[in-house]
């Protein structure tokens, strides 16, 4: 019986209802230490002095001068140090690592820092510190607005939103075999595995990262476990014993990356029967202090910036910056949530200044098979976003809703939007992750560094193998991912662990059989020992990208969907109540449906937060409510129902026609809830619309 | 402090005031209860304490001295709603199910999707977006 498109058992399901599965904190080892991080106080200025006010005996005690490698986190910049040296640049910054064997110990330690203060800079608006700029230009952007019936002008904000994975970041080290296990929750195992090299200065062979069971991810434990893990080791190491270093949730909200802020302004350019004509988009994202991943989440940002739209004519400047705020980094959705809120909103100002339906502005304007995209990239048969867009009308009654809605406290609202699946541009070729199987005694062990984090890779990555091989899901063992034995997946990001690595996995398999004949890979074992068979990325044909021009194929393909949104706006509180919504999204192939409902469902609880209630307030460089008590995340009572429409138009790119689908879920509710609210009557463009921006909007439309 | 745990009987030697949750994974060894938030905000930490759901980590042990204390290792491997949560994709991540599972233990049988979201209002979930979960409750 073929595993995919069926909803068989996780592989991971037992352990995880039962209790049993370990995560890094449930995790001891003998003479293990307890660690604390030492952080800076104020946002921008120098060390003077560090004055440690307790005894020592006991204690291991790390500051930048023992760092045994370079001190820097090694990502696409080496500018961010592990512990700060003398310059400090944001609240939070680490200066000095302590560890000792009782944790109250460890707590009660004191250090006074003294510091000489400098004037920092919270307004990405008024930075001069580039972080990454880029250009994407089709067409002649000047002319064609100059010619254009209508223009429509606006400017969008998105807030710093918090990963908010219910595990906070942890990671134990463990000194051995000449150097360091680093045992942890975590997305990129080989991430770690780059920066503990540098970091500690240490070959290959010296460093271990083993992935432990990990409580939620969505970026937040992409680059940071980086850092942490670097601080646990240099600890371990100098102690040699093992560190245990995990955060509060305190720590882990005021220390830790988050999704970058921006400022987007759009100028358009329609015809009175609203065609677009051109579309002019200045990206400004707010990096925080250091560069971490800002660059990439840039780039998907402005990829995504025009929506999945036709228009000839499309110029897209975006810039990162840098300000004294703790670095910003990877979040589910990485840029996309940002500018397809922006485009979205202005979608539907279009429609209002056009006096035109919102659905029939976008139906008109919607991307179609052989169009091409902002990069002029020609989008090919599996292009969808007309067919989700009018699912997803139909589905919700969205016209009749409408109507039926007028002048009441309810509105309904809609967004139409894409992700591309995969590393952009060229970056899966530069990545050339590999995966391989193995055959064992029960059947064949899945061999990749992808990091199951909630979202079912392994279940998935085992379907896949199953029905390549045409044997039993049951007889695919899948396991964590150890760099001591595992082949560079690269990433678990990007919405790329299906269809990129699932595609190499699917490569395995059809070698492996031809190797093995019609022998099932246990009998195969039995006669012949262990079979290992490792695939490398193979960039498919007819993919081109300019890195330069930012021109060609942006992603190998994109997913499509149409989120539809309606609220109920309390008019004595001004708060906002979603209580339904409709998403309808295209995403090649359900391997496993639950799964893939379990991805939107969960995306788009995230995204409604992102719309309406998320809200890092920063109080002089810090997040001033750093608890689960003042940062509200949606919980049962404030999710509404759903109607999940999963469609399925098969891309050659993936395996048996799958896309990406664990970020596109995040980018469709707050533009399609901020459309809802509008049609509320009340102007919000930016989030989250709390009941304080609402009210101050209600009074400017009363 | 005398504590009992899933049926077995415990002598704690702890503060009054060290958190029951501390207790249940260290002393106990039972690391199936998960600390999220430690403010009584995510409900990760949800054991059941003679039946009533509470957060493990606002409860000092000195308050759970002669109680009986359920934790998800009490339920076994083979309870209804454990099957119903593995079958309906109900844990994804895993760091919150536990404490889903025994808050869903408090509700009464045959509960409405309403009595549900109330029931689990102090249970953060931040990969399902809740409807796995009430349909594992609702077909347990």
């Amino acid at each position: 019986m073929p595993a995919v498109g069926t909803n068989v058992p996780r592989k991971d399901s037992t352990e995880k209802v039962t209790g049993t599965a370990r995560y890094v904190d449930d995790l001891v080892f003998p003479g293990m230490l307890h660690a604390r991080t030492i952080r800076s106080t104020i946002p921008r200025g120098r060390i003077r002095d560090v004055r440690l006010s307790f005894d020592r005996a006991g204690f291991t005690i790390i500051d930048h001068r023992d760092v045994t490698g370079r001190n820097v986190v090694a990502l696409i910049e080496d500018d961010q140090p592990l512990l700060a040296e003398r310059e400090i640049r944001h609240v939070a910054e680490p200066i000095l690592l302590l560890a000792h064997e009782d944790l109250d110990t460890l707590r009660r330690a004191r250090v006074d820092i003294d510091y000489e203060p400098l004037e920092p800079l919270f307004d990405p608006t008024r930075s001069t510190q580039l972080l990454k700029d880029l250009r994407i230009v089709k067409g002649d952007v000047e002319q064609a607005l100059a010619g254009a019936e209508v223009v429509v002008e606006g400017e969008y904000r998105t807030g710093h939103q918090e990963q908010l994975y219910i595990e906070p970041n942890g990671v134990i080290a463990v000194p051995e075999n000449g150097g360091v296990t680093v045992h942890g929750s975590l997305q990129c195992p080989f991430y770690v595995h780059k920066a503990l090299r540098i970091a500690l200065g240490l070959p290959d062979d010296r460093i271990r990262v083993v992935q432990t069971e990990t409580g939620g991810g969505f970026g937040g434990k992409e680059e940071y476990p980086s850092v942490i893990a670097a601080h646990a080791a240099l600890l371990a190491l100098k102690a040699k014993r093992p560190v245990k270093l995990i955060y509060d949730r305190l720590e882990d909200m005021l220390a830790t990356t988050k999704r970058h802020p921006s400022i987007v302004r759009h100028r358009t350019g329609v015809t009175r029967d609203g065609r677009l004509v051109a579309m002019d988009i200045e990206v400004l994202m707010d990096g925080g202090a250091y560069v971490t991943l800002s660059p990439v989440v840039l780039s998907r940002g402005a990829i995504h910036a025009a929506g999945p739209y036709r228009c000839d004519h499309v110029r897209i400047e975006a810039r990162a910056v840098g300000t004294n705020t703790p670095p910003n980094g990877a979040f589910r959705g990485f840029g996309a949530p940002q500018t397809q809120f922006a485009v979205e909103v202005q979608m539907e100002r279009i429609a209002e200044a056009l006096s035109m339906d919102p659905a029939r502005l976008r139906e008109l304007n919607a991307l179609r098979p052989g169009d091409t995209t902002a990069t002029g990239q020609r989008v090919e048969a599996d292009c969808s976003a007309l067919q989700v867009l009018q699912q997803a009308v139909e589905r919700s009654d969205f016209h009749g809703k409408r109507e039926r809605y007028a002048g009441t406290n309810r509105g309904i609202g809609l967004s139409l939007f894409f992700h591309g699946a995969g590393f952009t541009g060229s970056g899966e070729v530069k990545l050339a992750s590999r995966a391989a199987l193995c055959t064992t005694e029960r059947g064949v062990r899945i061999l990749v560094g992808s990091a199951e984090i909630g979202q079912g890779t392994r279940t998935m990555h085992a379907q896949i193998v199953a029905d390549s091989l045409g044997i039993p899901y049951e007889d695919v063992e899948t396991g964590l991912p150890d760099t001591s034995n595992v082949p560079d997946s690269g990433p678990t990001v990007a919405s790329r662990t299906c269809m990129v690595v699932g595609g190499i996995l699917q490569r395995c398999a059809s070698d492996l059989r031809e190797r093995i004949g019609d022998m099932h890979p246990r009998e195969h074992f039995t006669k012949h020992g262990a079979t290992v068979v490792t695939k490398e990325y193979e960039p498919p044909h007819g993919i081109a990208w300019d890195d330069d021009t930012y021109r060609g194929d942006a992603y190998a393909t994109y997913a499509w969907a149409c989120d539809v949104a309606e609220v109920e706006m309390d008019p004595d509180t001004y708060e906002i109540r979603p209580i339904h919504f409709t998403a309808v999204q295209d995403i090649g192939k359900a391997i496993h449906p639950v799964l893939v409902a379990g991805q939107i469902e969960g995306g788009t609880a995230q995204g409604i937060g992102y719309a309406l209630i998320e809200e890092v307030v920063m109080r002089e460089g810090a997040m001033a409510n750093a608890q689960m008590t003042n940062y509200l995340v949606p919980t049962t009572l404030d999710t509404p129902t759903m109607d999940v429409v999963i469609v399925e138009t098969p891309s050659h790119h993936g395996p048996f026609g799958a896309k990406g689908v664990g970020e596109m879920p995040i980018d469709g509710p707050a533009p399609a809830i901020v459309n809802a609210i509008r049609h509320l009557g009340l102007d919000i463009r930016q989030i989250p619309a709390t009941p304080e921006r609402i009210a101050e909007a209600a009074c400017v439309s009363a | 402090m005398r504590l009992r745990v899933n049926g077995r009987d415990w002598e704690v030697d702890a503060p009054p005031m060290a958190r029951l949750l501390d207790v249940l994974r260290v002393q106990c060894e039972l690391p199936g209860t998960k600390e999220g938030c430690g403010e009584g905000e995510c409900g990760a930490c949800t054991v059941l304490v003679d039946g009533e759901p509470v957060c493990s980590c606002l409860v000092p042990v000195a308050h759970a001295d002669g109680a009986e204390v359920t934790t998800i290792e009490g339920l076994g491997g083979d309870h209804r709603l454990q099957r119903a949560f593995a079958e309906h994709g109900a844990a994804q991540c895993g760091i919150c199910t536990p404490g889903m599972i025994m808050a869903a233990l408090a509700l009464p049988s045959s509960p409405s999707l309403d009595d549900v979201r109330v029931a689990l209002a102090g249970n953060i979930c931040r990969c399902t977006g809740y409807h796995a979960i009430y349909r594992a409750i609702l077909r347990a």
